[in-house]
């Protein structure tokens, strides 16, 4: 027994990649970008904006803009658009920069951060009112495949360990106060990521009785990655630009 | 289509009604109710059985002007048990002779007599939050017995729940649940929204069953408006549907060796789960296999290397899955711990009408796909597993089977590929038609049951995933086994959290 558990050990080999080599394919659903303005003019029909799902999407004289963090990459706007003004591409790495990060330049606490959290950032997941997609992308980042320990992060039992918090969903009235809690159990400087469209936007499901919006109007967000859900990539990405370790930061 | 029969009685006869149907052998699927004063002046409580000759629904009816009250169903159909607490939540109609009167969907943080699924309720109406209310747990006295709390927020990557275990020594005697706080009030968001928009919202109950739900308010919205997408439409969607089932049963595989410390089978499953996740990521531009399903067909065609790519993907999947299953088929330390870890008897899961992986681990032979036949399932050669056990071992048994039957189902659609019009068109729909939409996701039946509203919206939707009967079946599993095999014990369920709340 013990045999074949080495062997199928050595027979499987090493499956990890950078997160940036693992290319998704070009007809997944990423951003969406207006086509360049020689290929037709938009008709300002408003379609697009009536039609998103996300609220995501707002008509001027110059066209549709769309927000990354409110949009959930379902295409709708541009399969609708009567004169194809819209494109899906596939990027995913749409991660911004808030709270602490917020800024042209790092402040001295950004710079304090990166200095000794650059390469052991310790995370603690938090979800809040998500689907459970963005929390098995989540889990995914710890398969052999992404192996985010090869980046010095890892993913704590408890809040009381973590330096950031990854938050999904949009904020539930049953769960505000977890995320509260949570939140004052973890130790300065006590980052916060919103994963997801839902915990960057809150818009999704509308208001309503049961929801409250976004992550950050209940507490700071440090970091926001869009994605319905943000593939592992993209997370992997949010933290990179945070902790400004990426070539071009 | 559902239901084969409808029997329509006063409120009050509800009790009756329902025990003559579940003394026949019945089997309470979904209960929900509906605010239907501005259509007909009544509140209507559904109640769905399956029988022997298919399905029947009780509709109690209840004048607006009676006391907002019936008689509850759940003293002798404990599946009734969670719905009503639901209904009297939601709507304020309080099950008279309910044997738990806790609230279930609304916490204690939500104040008494606001009834947010009731029609005269806008869903911005600001609600004031109750500070200090305490939500009372069940539990176990006696000296020496002591209680252990888990969550919301758990240790591992999970959805957020509330478990209380009532412990003597290392063995838990009772466990009690506080589930919904991922509740995000789905079923009130999309009323009133044209049916087309409130598609994106149901597609996104939960991620692991993004399909599955799809699927059942399509066919839901389908029925209505008498379009049968055509052939190619309903293989591909069967497609999408069984590239769901593939990779959640290789991922939880590899999750229940979680529960025991078995780390080459969880990286395993792991693996085998990024592989099919990228593969479905090509079919559908989403890893998740979301942007393929919608009313009327599909919304993607797939190519000759897409076919080749899910080909070759399975003919390494197989040797490979073979591989980690011989793992562990005959691993002694594993099997240890599975089995007879967990039991829900038989009686129990049919009672509580526990459905998909659970229900075929216990002897309860049933699977939507081959029970209430829908889309291009009647062409395909289904087999489904049937374990007695009822334990962890029996879960992970079913799964194993399944996911061998999903890599065969998966080759012959694909073989049997037909051509045909990728999504028709959905026309108008007569306000206050109903119907129900159900698939089988890879964690048991979902069932949606959609009315309309004027000029195509939706008047109501009522959702129940698999994870809704199932969840009751843990409390049943857990009790005099030791509290180091809970996880075990929940993983081999793995049930949606998301799902559950809605």
């Amino acid at each position: 027994m013990l045999l074949d558990v080495w062997r199928k050990i050595i027979t499987t080999g090493t499956v990890t990649r950078d997160f940036d080599a693992v290319v998704p394919p070009a007809c997944s659903r990423g951003q969406v970008v207006p086509k360049a303005a020689r290929d037709g003019a938009c008709a300002a029909c408003r379609k697009c904006e009536a039609a998103c799902p996300g609220q995501a999407i707002t008509v001027d004289g110059e066209g549709a803009h769309v927000d990354d963090k409110a949009c959930l990459f379902c295409g709708r706007c541009v399969s609708l658009c009567p004169k194809d003004r819209l494109e899906q591409t596939a990027k995913y790495d749409l991660a911004s920069l808030g709270g602490v990060f917020a800024g042209p330049s790092p402040s001295d606490t950004a710079r304090k951060i990166r200095a000794a959290l650059g390469r052991s950032l310790h995370i603690r997941h938090v979800d809040i009112g998500s689907c459970n997609a963005c929390d098995f992308e989540m889990t995914h980042l710890c398969n052999p495949i992404y192996d985010v320990q090869q980046y010095g992060l890892d993913f704590v039992p408890s809040p009381r360990h973590a330096d950031l918090l990854m938050v999904t969903g949009v904020v539930t009235r049953n769960s505000t106060q977890a995320l509260q809690m949570t939140y004052e159990a973890t130790p300065t400087p006590k980052l916060v990521m919103a994963v997801g469209t839902c915990a960057c936007s809150g818009k999704a499901f509308g208001e309503g009785y049961a929801v409250r919006g976004a992550v950050d109007s209940i507490v700071p967000v440090d970091i926001y990655v869009p994605g319905c859900p943000p593939r592992p990539q993209a997370i992997i990405d949010g933290v990179m630009k945070a902790l400004a370790r990426r070539i071009g930061q | 289509m559902l239901p084969h029969d409808t029997k329509i009685v006063p409120a009050f006869q509800l009790r009756e009604t329902a025990y003559a149907i579940s003394r026949e052998g019945g089997r309470l699927l979904a209960m929900f109710a509906n605010d239907e004063r501005p259509v007909c002046g009544k509140f209507v409580i559904y109640c769905l059985f399956s029988n022997d000759g298919g399905t029947v629904l009780v509709k109690g009816l209840l004048d607006r002007d009676e006391t907002p009250e019936f008689p509850s169903i759940s003293p002798e159909i404990p599946a009734a048990a969670w719905y009503e607490r639901e209904i009297r939540d939601l709507f304020g109609l309080k099950p008279v002779g309910h044997p738990d009167p806790r609230r279930l969907v609304l916490h204690e943080n939500f104040p008494d007599g606001v009834h947010p699924l009731r029609k005269d309720f806008d869903t911005r109406t600001p609600i004031e939050t109750v500070v200090g209310g305490e939500f009372p747990m069940a539990g176990v006295s006696g000296e020496g017995v002591f209680e252990v709390p888990v969550g919301p927020i758990h240790a591992g990557i999970i959805e957020p729940g509330h478990f209380r275990f009532s412990q003597a020594g290392e063995m838990m005697m009772r466990l009690d649940a506080k589930m919904f706080f991922v509740h995000r009030g789905i079923e009130k968001a999309v009323e009133g929204q044209p049916l087309a928009d409130a598609f994106y919202r149901v597609e996104r109950i939960s991620g692991i069953a993004s399909v599955a739900h799809a699927l059942a308010y399509s066919q839901a919205v389908e029925s209505l408006a008498g379009v049968v997408p055509s052939g190619r439409a309903r293989y591909l969607r069967a497609l999408v549907a069984e590239m769901e089932r593939l990779y959640n049963h290789v991922g939880d595989i590899g999750n229940m060796c979680a529960g025991i410390g078995f780390a080459v089978a969880i990286m395993a499953g792991a693996r085998m789960k990024e592989a099919v996740m990228q593969v479905s990521d090509r079919l559908t531009g989403n890893r998740f296999l979301r942007g393929m399903v919608a009313p009327g067909g599909v919304r993607r065609d797939i190519d000759a290397a897409t076919e080749q790519a899910i080909r070759t993907l399975l003919d390494a999947l197989e040797p490979d899955f073979t591989e980690l299953v011989g793992l562990f088929r005959e691993n002694d330390e594993l099997l240890e711990r599975m089995n007879t870890t967990g039991i829900v008897p038989k009686q129990a899961a049919f009672d509580l009408g526990v459905t998909g992986v659970g229900a075929r681990a216990s002897g309860v032979d049933t699977d939507y796909r081959r029970d209430f036949p829908y889309g291009c399932y009647p062409d395909l050669a289904l087999s489904i597993p049937v374990y007695t056990a009822g334990d962890v071992a029996a879960r992970l048994w079913v799964r194993v089977d399944e996911t061998y039957a999903c890599i065969r189902l998966i080759r012959q659609i694909l073989d049997q590929m037909p051509e045909g019009e990728l999504r028709l068109p959905v026309p108008s729909i007569p306000a206050h038609s109903s119907a129900f939409g159900w698939a089988e996701s890879s964690q048991g039946g979902v069932i949606h049951w959609l009315m309309t509203g004027k000029d195509d919206t939706v008047y109501r939707l009522f959702v129940r995933a698999a994870a809704y009967p199932n969840w009751p079946a843990l409390t049943v599993a857990a009790p005099g086994n030791i509290i180091p095999d809970f996880p075990l014990i929940n993983k081999s369920f793995e049930l949606s959290y998301a799902c559950l709340d809605r």
